[in-house]
């Protein structure tokens, strides 16, 4: 296939993707967005095979296959609950690939060498040149500050693809449940991650001075553990932060390998994943009142002084007071966080807002923009369970109706609803924006125990004199209130 | 434990302390209940009604006394009263001790327990037992009534086929829990509401009660109630002279004047003087909840309601209540039996009379032979001290435009310096870097802008789908692994480069068809309603 119809071909996939991401700005359009996407992927991946150089199509097509398989059975059998630790999952490919392909760019420049140097010492392109074809031409044809130029790049994709390999399977690891979600250091903390990344910039300066594939490999070691100790020093609550982050970071791996290759798609779509995992990652720090800094170093910054003593007593209160008091309330706001994703009680819930939906009650629910472990967590999982999303409203649409409503029913979150962080200079989640469900006539907090939540901040929503806590299991507790307002 | 409640002897009064419902559940707590036959007919309970609630109906009061540990009361008892109670029983009642230190005395003697309901502490575990609260709700909604009963109009503003009905004007002074009820009441009933207070704080709760605030113009230190346990405290004269001018400007629109204000252990004070009186309009009603410690009005006459020479009413019934007494009784017998059961807390019908206990002991009056009144201080404060609120300076016009301009100039700062110091880096590179390096930067530089543009415009609600597909499109990292996979001839490093991409192409597939199914599958889920 001819240059010029390879890029022509580029550019329509790259505008294709624009108008997939652009797309998701309504629920409708979304649905749409998604096919350009596929279109403009399938454009990019069929150009590019059918371009120079390429060969060994039956390889590639038994590769696509069992990959696109997998993704397919993936895809297919996935729980909604299990979304973050699929999103962290596809991140380490991400990953990995860059990783790869910036090996393959450095042997395949080694074995250029000689061409380039011929050609930069005599000024005439060598016979062996005409000999070539694809990518191997293209890296014959640069002359030796270009070659710099390549070694960087390579080395720089192949180090955002460790620290982005490594960090995924970290998070996806915390996210399954299968690494202890508490922020954990190795002695010596951010220390070692900065001394890995010194060794890693002294190892790219002996690369560019003609150490050979070692460095590269040796340098991959390092970014490897950056990427593991990095996100294991995070927490459960800040996982939004870091998966969006992660994505950030896949993108601008997919970015730095496009340079190395020169290819414009590559670094266009990397630059579009890298700025949009950045802008999540912006919004979510911002969801937080922390700075990303503080989120990347780990750990909540430590309090200034006591935090406020909290007053009062828990009162708990029975399934028949819950269902007395949803059914003399008017207007009800559901606060789920990640306490309804554990407990898989979005059905059940989804059952309950249709029923007071029935009774003629006005039922909404209010979205933190952090709730849960992955940006718009929540949406996703009162989606499957057929909540329409008109009445899902986000944080800022919603926070000015609490003192107009009878009932704010909170269910498995905690800092999130935290009254301290207005009131209490002190409290470690300070100027955290946060739902004011306590301005509401009654909140009904549905919580496992009495204990605090993942930050360890002790909440004096819990002690409000207008609160009650209704314990036990989130799905069992919202199925025995079903029974109840049935009868 | 026997628990058992008399008839009210008090003329007029028709609570009851012990209600069929109150009985059952004090029986959960293990105990047993008895009632004076008649006790509860005014308050509509009747014997039969305790007899099915498991209550023993005994004839006469002192029987009554005799046969049980506990006496529950609504009134304070009378010396009579007093004089049947026994060494180790319990009495739990209103009982005003700083006010009755004559029936205190007699009380000690007798070496019974009193429990003052009067004096259960205003902290948030004591509210469920809280009785001054929950008859001052009940007292403020009566409140509304008895106006309306005496007003000549509706409260509401209607438009009818008969002319316009204006609404009426309704002033309420102190928001206590009495107040915030009268509040309530006449919003509900659709009046135009106004309420004043002497603690600033109470302003939010009067505006979420549908009331409009009235503001003093005064300078001067205004109390903070949080130190005085929610109470009011007596204000300074410059202070109560501001109030009184306020009250004289209202008094003409006024159309019901309903005055709570009470401080406590003193004489209610005269915030609505003669003059005010007479300057009000005909018809006007002015109820007078303090009337019973002399009335915030000066006309007040206590338990009477009296129509002044320009056709004011001015109601000081004492007794409002009692006027509700099967809601005054369940309220009321809801509150002892709280206080029982903070006596029983194992729940097994033993007393635990732990004077250790915060509410416990600041209600108990006397104590096994001793006066325990007045109690010492509260270990916890009672309301946690209110933070000085700093309020957001008013800014004058030319103030904001000043702030306005400044902060589009920063903004303006800001956004060009950033323009210079990238273009001065890009130049920097420029220098050094090839063309066709260039090239693709100016590439990425672009698609960034691009990128930041485009997500900004996604849905929030939407973001777990905007981070699945990009995890599909950032799959085009594929085309790396085409692009090399042919590139590295029939050598070992060949070998190596096409194990490698295929490797890569296959885990790339991974995203790109796993990516963008998924995110099908959620976007096909969100529904509207």
């Amino acid at each position: 296939m001819d240059f010029a119809l390879i890029s022509a071909a580029y550019i329509a996939a790259a505008i294709l993707f624009i108008l997939c991401l652009g797309g998701l700005a309504g629920q409708e359009s979304a649905k749409r967005a998604v096919w350009y996407g596929i279109a403009g992927m399938a454009l990019a991946v069929v150009a590019t095979i059918l371009g120079d150089g390429v060969g060994y199509y039956p390889l590639i097509g038994i590769a696509i296959i069992v990959g696109g398989s997998l993704g397919w059975y993936v895809a297919k059998t996935v729980e909604m609950t299990s979304m973050p630790q699929l999103v962290a999952a596809l991140h380490s490919f991400v990953g990995l690939a860059a990783v790869f392909i910036g090996l393959n760019s450095d042997i395949v420049l080694n074995q250029m060498m000689p061409i380039i140097q011929e050609h930069a010492a005599t000024g005439v392109l060598p016979a062996a040149y005409d000999g070539l074809s694809g990518f191997a031409q293209i890296v014959a044809s640069k002359t030796l500050t270009e070659v710099t130029i390549l070694k960087v790049e390579s080395f720089l994709g192949v180090f955002i693809g460790a620290v982005t390999f490594t960090g995924s399977v970290v998070a996806f690891g915390k996210l399954a449940g299968k690494v202890d979600g508490k922020a954990k250091k190795l002695p010596g903390g951010h220390f070692l991650n900065a001394g890995a990344a010194i060794a890693s910039f002294a190892l790219l300066v002996a690369y560019m001075n003609g150490a050979g594939m070692w460095a590269v490999l040796l340098m991959s070691i390092f970014a490897l553990f950056i990427g593991y100790h990095l996100i294991m020093g995070i927490g459960g609550a800040d996982m939004p932060v870091v998966v969006s982050m992660l994505n950030s970071y896949s993108g601008w791996a997919a970015a730095a390998i496009g340079f190395s290759l020169g290819n414009d798609l590559l670094i266009i779509t990397g630059a579009l994943v890298g700025s949009s995992g950045a802008i999540l990652s912006y919004i979510m720090c911002k969801a937080m009142n922390r700075s990303f800094i503080s989120v990347i170093l780990g750990g909540f910054g430590g309090a200034k002084g006591p935090a406020m003593a909290v007053e009062g007593e828990q009162v708990p209160i029975d399934a028949q007071g819950v269902a007395d008091m949803l059914s003399e309330a008017h207007s009800i706001i559901i606060v789920p966080g990640y306490g309804m994703a554990v407990a898989q009680a979005q059905g059940a819930v989804s059952e309950l807002t249709s029923l007071l939906r029935g009774k003629g009650k006005e039922v909404r629910f209010a979205i933190h923009p952090v709730a849960g472990r992955l940006p718009g967590h929540m949406n996703v999982l009162l989606a499957e369970a057929k909540v329409p999303y008109d009445i899902v409203l986000e944080m800022d649409e919603i926070n000015g109706d609490f003192p107009n409503t009878d009932v704010a029913i909170v269910i498995g979150s905690n800092d999130i609803v935290n009254p301290a962080a207005e009131d209490d200079p002190n409290s470690p989640i300070a100027g955290m924006p946060v739902l004011e469900v306590w301005k509401a006539k009654h909140v009904i907090v549905l919580k496992r125990g009495s204990g605090t939540g993942y930050s360890g901040i002790e909440n004096p929503l819990f002690y409000k004199e207008n609160t009650r806590m209704f314990f036990g299991d989130a799905k069992k507790s919202v199925e025995n209130l079903l029974q109840l307002l049935r009868s | 434990m026997k628990i058992g409640a008399p008839k009210e002897i008090y003329e007029g009064e028709a609570r009851v302390a012990l209600t069929p419902d109150s009985a059952v559940q004090l029986q959960k707590l293990g105990h047993t209940c008895f009632i004076q036959s008649g006790a509860g007919m005014l308050a509509g309970f009747t014997d039969d009604a305790y007899q099915k609630a498991g209550v023993t109906v005994i004839e006469g009061a002192q029987a009554l006394f005799e046969a049980v540990d506990f006496v529950v009361k609504v009134r304070p008892p009378t010396e009579a009263e007093v004089a049947w109670l026994k060494k180790g029983q319990t009495l739990i009642s209103f009982f005003y001790p700083a006010q009755n230190k004559e029936l205190l005395e007699e009380a000690q003697k007798t070496g019974a327990n009193v429990i003052a309901m009067d004096m259960v502490p205003r902290i948030s575990r004591a509210q469920k037992m809280d009785a001054l609260s929950s008859m001052a709700n009940i007292g403020g909604y009566r409140a509304v009534i008895e106006a309306a009963n005496n007003f000549g109009r509706f409260f509401t503003g209607q438009v009818t086929a008969a002319g316009k009905v204006p609404p009426a004007k309704v002033l309420v002074i102190g928001a206590g829990v009495a107040g915030l009820a009268a509040i309530g009441a006449s919003t509900s009933l659709g009046a135009i509401t106004y309420a004043f207070d002497v603690r600033p704080e109470v302003a939010e709760q009067i505006t979420s009660m549908g009331a409009e605030f009235v503001y003093l113009d005064f300078a001067g230190e205004q109390q903070d109630g949080a130190a005085t346990g929610g109470y009011a405290t007596p204000s300074s004269p410059e202070f109560r002279e501001a109030q009184l001018k306020k009250f004289r400007e209202l008094a003409p629109d006024m159309d019901i004047v309903i005055s709570t204000a009470l401080i406590p252990g003193r004489d209610a004070p005269v915030l609505w003087t003669k003059d005010m009186v007479e300057s009000m309009k005909r018809g006007s009603v002015i109820v007078d909840l303090a009337a019973e410690r002399g009335g915030n009005c000066e006309l007040t006459v206590k338990d009477q309601k009296i129509v002044t020479d320009n056709g004011v009413t001015i109601i000081g019934y004492t007794d409002l209540p009692s006027r509700m007494a099967t809601q005054a009784s369940q309220l009321y017998s809801t509150n002892v039996r709280q206080m029982v059961g903070d006596l029983t807390p194992a729940k097994d019908g033993v007393i635990n009379y732990n004077m250790e206990d915060d509410v416990i002991r600041t209600a108990t009056v006397t104590h096994e032979g001793t006066i325990t009144f007045p109690p010492p201080p509260l270990k916890i404060q009672a309301i946690a001290a209110q933070k000085p609120k700093e309020k957001p300076k008013e800014l004058t016009p030319e103030e904001k435009k000043a702030a306005e301009k400044a902060a589009y100039r920063k903004a303006t700062v800001r956004q060009v310096s950033l323009l210079v110091v990238g273009a001065v880096v890009l130049f920097a590179i420029g220098l050094f870097a090839p063309a066709s390096f260039m090239s693709h930067l100016v590439v990425f530089a672009l698609a960034c802008f691009v990128g930041f543009q485009v997500i900004w415009g996604v849905s929030p609600s939407l973001h777990t789908p905007l981070m699945s597909v990009t995890n599909a499109v950032s799959g085009i990292i594929i085309l790396g692994s085409l692009l090399q996979i042919g590139a590295g001839g029939t050598g070992f490093g060949g070998f190596v480069i096409i194990l490698l991409s295929v490797l890569a192409i296959l885990i790339a597939s991974i995203n790109i068809v796993g990516g963008f199914l998924v995110t099908r599958r959620m976007l096909a889920m969100f529904q509207r309603s």
